[in-house]
């Protein structure tokens, strides 16, 4: 009897492996976008304040965060830092790590650009009230920059969510890692089933992408 | 002087080194309405800003209730509550809602109950006919009610002074006239300080105590409103009288 490829996704317990895969894809494109995206808007702020250290600072971080590939950024706090730094913590961790701080360095220039965008009338709307300036960033600024930055932030999700493909490099055991080892391990006796493998994993990011995605696209057009 | 509520002294204002103020000086009694008049460009909405620490200033005083004003941004903070501002464009935050946007600043700022201040608001309000909009956002308001909201907003934080800078330039000339009326009231009935930039000039005739004519930063003119427009007292004035079909 020829064995139909999509067996393989049956077989044993390979389901279950890849939902607990996907599982971890998940927490840790959400742990990282709540710490990234808290980092991220005090540090969209401060780039708003007439400090130029702190700015130049901060603009420098965002910078490094930009061109370094995510890849390579995987790699330092997986094998760089716990060397230079002597710290011991597990691969997931420190994907967590190096995701939140490269949300943060991204959300940073969202939160800039919208905080910046509101129009210059209503800071000077919220002055002529007597608020101070973290009333004014409180009440005024930051829920008006939220509507406009609410775009970009539902792509950056959409793209940390796709990243998380990369931690397989750290030996994470992500969905793509558990696809891997599953096709390996059956690729004998179903030969067709990377296609089927592959087919799933396709399904989970398009079915976690694809309503962000077009969320954004609709706040988009309503703007 | 007992009843000076506002007093400016050689008040110079620079943009780089343009200089946009030259030399001002005047004062306000309380309850007194001051018209700013004069040519776009004149300097008077410049001066109704400085006035609220919304522009610095090089150099001269503002003394408010007869205290010099030491113009740092902790200052001009604690003075914004005690004189009110109200903008062309209204400039209601579209994130909050009419009472929302009123209610903010007397209880985050001035720190009041509440419970009582939404009760005084509510009064007010209703006073210019917007009792049922409370729950409305600014953007499912006409431009005059949003201006009414603006003007609320700013007299719900019990001010010694209210500053209104060009309040009708916005507005459809059949809502221009029930923004007059309001602010008239407030003058004839509640005795409200003001001061007042506007190019309605029938409005300033009917509400003017003093006028001052501007042109290129300088003071031309210091005026009580009933002689600037029957018999103003520098032919610049008088030629922009006529040019305003007045």
């Amino acid at each position: 009897m020829v064995h139909s490829g999509i067996n393989v996704l049956f077989e044993g317990s390979n389901f279950a492996r890849l939902m607990a895969g996907l599982w971890t894809s998940i927490w840790i494109a959400a742990i990282s976008l709540v710490i990234g995206l808290a980092l991220g808007t005090i540090f969209g702020i401060l780039r708003t304040l007439p400090n130029k250290f702190v700015r130049f600072i901060l603009r420098l971080y965002l910078e490094f965060f930009r061109i370094v590939p995510t890849i390579v950024l995987l790699y330092l706090v997986y094998y760089i830092l716990p060397r230079t730094f002597h710290v011991n913590w597990p691969a997931t961790w420190m994907a967590v790590l190096a995701f939140a701080l490269w949300v943060a360095a991204e959300f940073s220039d969202i939160v800039r650009g919208a905080i910046e965008s509101v129009p210059k009338s209503q800071r000077e709307s919220g002055l002529a009230l007597g608020l101070s300036k973290i009333q004014l960033f409180r009440y005024v600024l930051l829920p008006q920059a939220v509507k406009l930055e609410l775009p970009a932030t539902i792509n950056l999700a959409t793209r940390v969510i796709k990243t998380t493909s990369l931690l397989m490099v750290i030996s994470i055991m992500e969905v793509i890692n558990v696809g891997q080892q599953i096709i390996e391990a059956n690729n004998q006796q179903y030969p067709t089933g990377v296609f089927w493998v592959y087919g799933l994993i396709f399904i989970f990011y398009f079915v976690l992408d694809y309503p962000l995605s077009a969320w954004a696209k609709k706040l988009t057009k309503e703007r | 002087m007992e009843d000076e509520i506002l007093k400016v002294e050689h008040l110079n204002k620079f943009y780089d080194n343009w200089q946009a103020l030259h030399d001002i000086n005047f004062s306000l009694k309380k309850g007194e309405v001051l018209t700013l008049l004069g040519p776009s460009g004149s300097g008077k909405s410049t001066l109704l800003r400085t006035l609220n620490g919304l522009e610095d200033y090089k150099d001269g005083t503002i003394y408010f209730q007869e205290n010099k004003i030491d113009p740092t941004p902790k200052n001009w903070q604690l003075l914004r509550q005690k004189i009110g501002m109200v903008f062309q464009s209204y400039e209601l935050f579209p994130n909050l809602t009419v009472i929302e946007n009123v209610l903010l600043a007397p209880v985050k700022v001035q720190k009041r109950n509440e419970n009582e201040v939404r009760k005084e608001v509510e009064d007010l309000l209703a006073r210019v006919g917007l009792s049922y909009y409370l729950n409305a956002y600014p953007r499912e308001l006409s431009g005059g009610q949003k201006q009414r909201v603006a003007i609320v907003r700013a007299l719900a934080m019990k001010p010694e002074v209210m500053l209104l800078d060009e309040i009708t330039a916005s507005l459809d000339p059949e809502m221009v006239r029930g923004i007059e009326e309001i602010v008239e009231k407030l003058s004839k009935q509640d005795h409200m300080t003001m001061i007042i930039v506007t190019h309605q000039m029938n409005f300033a005739e009917r509400i003017a105590d003093e006028v001052l004519f501007l042109e290129n930063g300088k003071i031309l003119e210091d005026t009580p409103g009933a002689e600037f427009f029957k018999k103003p007292q520098t032919k610049r004035a008088k030629e922009f009288l006529e040019s305003m079909d007045f």
